[in-house]
C-alpha cells in the first residue's frame, strides 16, 4: 500500500476495479451462505433448486419440501439479512467516524445499543404471547428503545453549548447508555428466568430470519443507506474542519443532524432485529479506509458492500464451527474482525 | 457497552455455574452447627428441596421458602430470591437450617458467620442424585423412614417405565432461542429410560450438555417429537409452526408438539414421576407406538 501523496490522487473517487471486487464479494459470499450450513442439503441440489428459479429455465434439483423449505425459508433470508445488517451497521460506523472526526466511532455511540438493548429487555421480560414476525413486540420495543436513547442523546447534547457540539454529543451518549444500561440490568436481575433470551439478544443473532423480517428491515436499511451514499461528498468536506467547512458552504449543523438521524435510524432498525452485532461498525470502515483510501467517497459505498459481504461469513461461521451447536455471532465478529484488522494495520504501516 | 457485556457474562455464567453444578459427587456437606439435631425451623431457597421436604412429610418444619417455590401450594412462599439471596432477610426468619441449590458467593459464609447451619443441593446430574438428595434431607428433618419409602417409590416407577419402541427421536426446547439440552443432563437421560432419542445428541462432541442449535439443523433433524419447555415464555404449537421453514417438519404438520408443564420439566425432585407420566401419556395419545 502506498501511504503517500500518490495515494491523495488516486483516493478521491471509487474506482470501477473496487466496485467490481466488492460486488464478487457479495456474490461469493452469498452463494457460500446458501451453499453450506449445519444440514445435510447436498449443494449441487441447492445449486439445481437456485437455477430452477430463474423465469424460463426448469430443473429438478430432486429436493424433499422439507430441504426447500430449509433453503428458501431459512437460508435464503437469512442470507439477505446478513447483508442487510452487516451493509447498514457498516455504513452508519463510517457515517459515524466522519461526522464526529473520530475514527473509534461506532455505530452504538449514541447510546442506540443500550437503548435497543433496554427495549428488548422490557418486553422480554413482559411476556410476548403470540410473538413472530410482525408481531413480536421484541423488535420493535427494540426500536422504540433505540430511538428514544438518540433522541435523548440529541437533545441533551446538542444544548451543551461550550464544549463543542461534537464532544458534548458523545458525552451525552456515554450517559444516556449508562442510564439505560443500568435501569436494564435492574429489570433483568429482577426476572432471571428471561436472563438467557435477553443475553441472546444482547449479542447479536440473525436466528430468527425470515422473510417477513427481512420485509420489514429492507425499507429502513434501503433508504438510509441512499441518503448516506448522497451525503458522502459532503462528510469529506466536513472532514478539514468545521470552520473551514462553514467557509466552503456547508451547512454543518445540517449535515450533522441528517448524517445522526440516518445513521441512527438504520442502526437503530437492524439493532432490534439483529441484536448488538458488534465490531463490523468499527472494523469494516476502518479497514475499507486503510486500504483504499481515505475518502467518504470511496469508504462508504464499499462499506456497503464489504461490510455485508463480511457479516455473511461471519453468520456462515456461526453456524458451522461448532456445528450443530450456534455461536452468537458478535462472538464470532470479533473473534474474525479483530485479528483481520490488526493485520491491516501491519501491512500498511510496514510499507510506508 | 464492554461494562454491560462483561456484567452479563458474569450473570450468565453463575447461572451456566448453576446448571452445571455436579448436584451428586460434589454435594457441599452440611455446614455450620451440630450434624445430629434435626432441624426445625427450615428455610428452602430451592424449588426442587421444597417439595422434597414436603414429601417426606417434613412441611411442618418449613418455616419459609423463596418465592419460586410453587409447589405444593401450602408452601410458605415468601419474597426471598434463590438467585439473589440476602442473608439478612434469610436471618431474619431465625432459620436453623437453609438449603438452597447454588450459592452466589457468600451465601454460605454469611450465614456460616451468623451461625445457621445451610445445605447446597446442587442440580441432579443422575437420578442418583436425587435419591442422595431425598434421603439427605430425611436425615436432617429425622424423618428418614419416610426419605427411604419416597425413594423406593420412585425407583419403583422409575424401573417400570416400559421404553417406546420405535427409537423416537425428539426435540426438546428450553426457550426460543433453540436451546436444548443432550442426553447427558438429568433430563436427557429421563427421556432417555423411555428409548427416545435426542437430535442434539451430536452437539455432544462439542462439549454442550445445553447447547443452542440452529433453526437449519432441527428442520432438518425432522424429529418425530417436539416437547416445548418454555410454554409459560410463550411457545406454543402456533407459535412454534409460524417460525420459519418449520411448518414443513413432521411433528409440526402432525401435531406433535407437547408442552410441558415447566416446573416438573426443569426441578429434579419426587415429581419426576410425573414427568414421566406426563410424557408417556401424550406420546400415547399420538399413537405413534
Amino acid at each position: 500500500m502506498r501511504q503517500d501523496n500518490s495515494l491523495k490522487a488516486t483516493s478521491s473517487y471509487v474506482r470501477a476495479s473496487w466496485l467490481v471486487v466488492g460486488i464478487l464479494a457479495v456474490i461469493i459470499s452469498g452463494m457460500a451462505g446458501i451453499l453450506f450450513g449445519p444440514s445435510n442439503v447436498d449443494s449441487m441440489s441447492i445449486l439445481k433448486e437456485l437455477i430452477d428459479h430463474l423465469p424460463i429455465v426448469e430443473m429438478d434439483s430432486g429436493l424433499s419440501d422439507r430441504h426447500q423449505a430449509i433453503i428458501w425459508q431459512i437460508r435464503l433470508p437469512r442470507v439477505v439479512l446478513g447483508f442487510l445488517v452487516g451493509a447498514m451497521l457498516s455504513a452508519a460506523g463510517g457515517t459515524y467516524q466522519g461526522v464526529f472526526r473520530n475514527p473509534l466511532a461506532d455505530p452504538y455511540v449514541l447510546g442506540v445499543a443500550a437503548g435497543a438493548g433496554f427495549g428488548a429487555t422490557l418486553a422480554i421480560v413482559s411476556g410476548f404471547g403470540d410473538g413472530s414476525g410482525f408481531f413480536d413486540p421484541v423488535p420493535l420495543a427494540a426500536f422504540a428503545g433505540a430511538l428514544l436513547a438518540v433522541v435523548l442523546t440529541y437533545s441533551i447534547g446538542a444544548a451543551g453549548g461550550r464544549l463543542g457540539s461534537v464532544t458534548s454529543l458523545v458525552l451525552a451518549g456515554v450517559a444516556v447508555a449508562s442510564f439505560f444500561t443500568a435501569i436494564q440490568t435492574f429489570v433483568q436481575q429482577k426476572n432471571t428466568e428471561t436472563i438467557r433470551q435477553v443475553y441472546f439478544f444482547i449479542l447479536g443473532q440473525l436466528r430468527i430470519a425470515g422473510w417477513d423480517v427481512v420485509i420489514l428491515l429492507l425499507p429502513y436499511v434501503v433508504v438510509c443507506l441512499l441518503v448516506i451514499l448522497l451525503i458522502r461528498r459532503r462528510l469529506d468536506a466536513l472532514g478539514v474542519g468545521e470552520k473551514e467547512a462553514t467557509s466552503l458552504g456547508l451547512n454543518v449543523k445540517r449535515l450533522r443532524v441528517i448524517s445522526v438521524l440516518v445513521s441512527s435510524l438504520g442502526t437503530a432498525a437492524v439493532v432490534s432485529v439483529s441484536g448488538l452485532i458488534g465490531f463490523v461498525g468499527i472494523i469494516v470502515p476502518h479497514t475499507i479506509r486503510l486500504i483504499f483510501g481515505f475518502s467518504y467517497r470511496v469508504i462508504l459505498p464499499l462499506s456497503i458492500l464489504f461490510g455485508g459481504a463480511f457479516l455473511v461469513l461471519a453468520d456462515l461461521a456461526s453456524r458451522m464451527l461448532l456445528q450443530p451447536v450456534e455461536i452468537p455471532i458478535g462472538v464470532v465478529t470479533a473473534f474474525l474482525g479483530a485479528p483481520f484488522f490488526v493485520m491491516v494495520l501491519r501491512t500498511t504501516r510496514a510499507s510506508r | 457497552m464492554k461494562l454491560k457485556f462483561f456484567l452479563l457474562l458474569s450473570v450468565f455464567s453463575l447461572l451456566g455455574i448453576s446448571c452445571a453444578s455436579d448436584g451428586g459427587t460434589e454435594q457441599v456437606p452440611v455446614s455450620g452447627g451440630s450434624s445430629s439435631e434435626i432441624a426445625e425451623s427450615i428455610v428452602s431457597l430451592s424449588p426442587t428441596a421444597t417439595e422434597i421436604l414436603f414429601a417426606i412429610g417434613a412441611g411442618e418444619q418449613v418455616i419459609a421458602v423463596d418465592d419460586q417455590s410453587n409447589f405444593p401450594s401450602s408452601a410458605p412462599m415468601t419474597d426471598l430470591s434463590g438467585y439473589t439471596p440476602n442473608v439478612e432477610e434469610i436471618a431474619a426468619y431465625d432459620p436453623d437450617l437453609v438449603v438452597t441449590s447454588y450459592d452466589p458467593g457468600d451465601l454460605v459464609d454469611g450465614l456460616n458467620v451468623l451461625g445457621i447451619k445451610s445445605l447446597i443441593q446442587g442440580a441432579a446430574m443422575t437420578l442418583e442424585d436425587t435419591y442422595f438428595q431425598i434421603t439427605e434431607l430425611g436425615e436432617l428433618t429425622g424423618r428418614s423412614e419416610e426419605a427411604e419409602k419416597l425413594n423406593e417409590e420412585i425407583q419403583s416407577t422409575v424401573s417400570s417405565v416400559a421404553p417406546f419402541s420405535g427409537e423416537l427421536t425428539y426435540y426438546h426446547e428450553v426457550d426460543n432461542t433453540l436451546f436444548t439440552t443432550t442426553s447427558k443432563t438429568f433430563l436427557g437421560q429421563l427421556y432417555e429410560l423411555m428409548g427416545l432419542v435426542n437430535i442434539a445428541d451430536p452437539a455432544d462432541e462439542a462439549g454442550f450438555g445445553w447447547p443452542q442449535l440452529s433453526s437449519e439443523f432441527i428442520v432438518d433433524s425432522d424429529p418425530d417429537l417436539i416437547f416445548l419447555a418454555d410454554g409459560d415464555l410463550g411457545e406454543s404449537a402456533q407459535t412454534v409452526s409460524n417460525r420459519p421453514g418449520w411448518s414443513s417438519m413432521q411433528a409440526v404438520a402432525e401435531g406433535r408438539i407437547i408442552v410441558l408443564d415447566t416446573d416438573i420439566a426443569s426441578r429434579w425432585g419426587p415429581r419426576v414421576v410425573d414427568f414421566l407420566d406426563q410424557v408417556k401419556s401424550e406420546i400415547e395419545l399420538l399413537n405413534l407406538d
